[in-house]
């Protein structure tokens, strides 16, 4: 009987330290996605004045500029799967890549050749795994993404989408994120990123603005040149931070649900173990009871 | 004449913004003196200082390249990077 209560005991203890570390885990992430919804808020700005200034251009050029041209005829499409670089974040990263699944599937079909592009170690472990092979992969950067990370996957991919297809180029790029709705809710999602659309940008200016007569300097088409890419890098930039919210979001949820559940564990256990002391005292007794009976009765 | 409307943007926040009399950047063509009644305008600013001048005095920051706009004294300045100085 004592063993019994022994192990409880142990239980009991290891289900605490569980409990510690998810409780801190979910701590940190808690404090942690308050930073990336203001990142996510302050790159805003950014995006807002990239997307106007790029729709006064685009009202005035009238020249068809390579990123923007739609090509007739897709014959490899790059997909950019944003995933974490850790677990523990509950259903985050299973849901993206369940969503890329479906888009490469969908891709296929339409007779596209699949090229990936990975961010995040959990996406880089799934296609090494399944010994698939992909373009290239950016990790270590997937709870706090810097602008950096996302001007080198941004300049990979417009290099790689005008370069001729024969030439390893990709004819298309579309991005599977996860996007921050609310603290309860994070949704994967798919974009085309390229060939641009700037109507649908990240934030679009006020509908029924007319543009002034702008003095363009250099010339629009110059100025387009340089515009662009760095609009792809801002779009960019804001999946990578909205990814990054909701990775942290899920996995304070998460976190929650262990530790909640790491307590019940721990009342359960408790509750047995006591039950095993009371059964080892009451079997104490009857067995002093009977042994004083039996002596009694031998006299 | 009424007072400059500047907004300095960087990647990953808002860096400035605030009344000015007066933006100085460097585009591609040369220097570029921005002043109240300007005609609205787009053009590239390349690697270099934007010079902000405001009733307290002056602001300099650096910048690794980005766009200005200009339209109606709303002048935007929209850099990937933006280091303050001073």
């Amino acid at each position: 009987m004592g063993a019994q209560i022994r192990e409880y005991r142990q239980r009991i203890r290891t289900v605490s330290a569980t409990k510690k570390i998810t409780r801190a885990m979910e701590l940190m992430a808690a404090a942690r996605v308050v930073k990336a919804q203001q990142a996510v808020r302050e790159s805003t700005p950014y995006a807002r004045a990239l997307t106007k200034t790029a729709s006064a251009v685009a009202t005035y050029s009238n020249e068809e500029h390579p990123l923007t041209t739609e090509k007739d005829d897709v014959k490899r499409a790059a997909v950019l799967i944003i995933a974490a670089d850790r677990g523990l974040a509950g259903g985050y990263n299973a849901n993206v890549l369940k969503e890329s699944e479906r888009l490469v599937a969908r891709l296929t079909d339409e007779g596209k050749e699949v090229v990936p592009y990975l961010v995040g170690r959990r996406a880089v472990t799934y296609y090494t795994f399944r010994k698939r092979e992909y373009a290239a992969e950016w990790t270590g950067f997937s709870e706090k993404p810097s602008f950096e990370d996302a001007r080198a996957i941004g300049e990979r991919l417009v290099k790689d989408f005008v370069t001729d297809t024969g030439e390893g180029g990709v004819d298309e790029v579309h991005v599977v994120f996860t996007r921050f709705v609310s603290m309860v809710s994070q949704e994967p999602e798919v974009i085309r990123l390229l060939p641009l659309e700037i109507v649908e940008g990240v934030e679009d200016p006020e509908q029924g603005e007319v543009f002034p007569l702008y003095e363009f300097e250099p010339s629009a088409d110059e100025l387009l040149d340089a515009l662009l890419p760095r609009y792809v890098n801002a779009r960019i930039f804001n999946c990578l931070l909205q990814a990054a919210a909701s990775e942290l979001a899920s996995r304070q949820r998460a976190m929650k649900s262990a530790t909640d559940n790491a307590e019940d564990l721990i009342n359960k256990y408790t509750r047995l173990a006591n039950q095993a002391r009371q059964a080892e005292i009451t079997q104490e007794i009857s067995e002093i009871v009977g042994g004083a009976s039996a002596l009694a009765e031998a006299k | 004449m009424s007072a400059l409307t500047v907004e300095l943007v960087a990647a990953d926040r808002r860096v400035w913004s605030g009344e000015a009399s007066f933006v100085r950047a460097r585009s591609a063509e040369g220097e570029l003196g921005i002043m109240p009644g300007h005609t609205p305008m787009l053009g590239v600013v390349v690697e270099g200082d934007i010079v902000i001048k405001t009733e307290g005095g002056e602001r300099t920051a650096s910048v690794d390249g980005g766009f200005l706009s200009v339209d109606h004294d709303n002048v935007t300045i929209v850099a990937e990077t933006v280091t303050e100085q001073g």
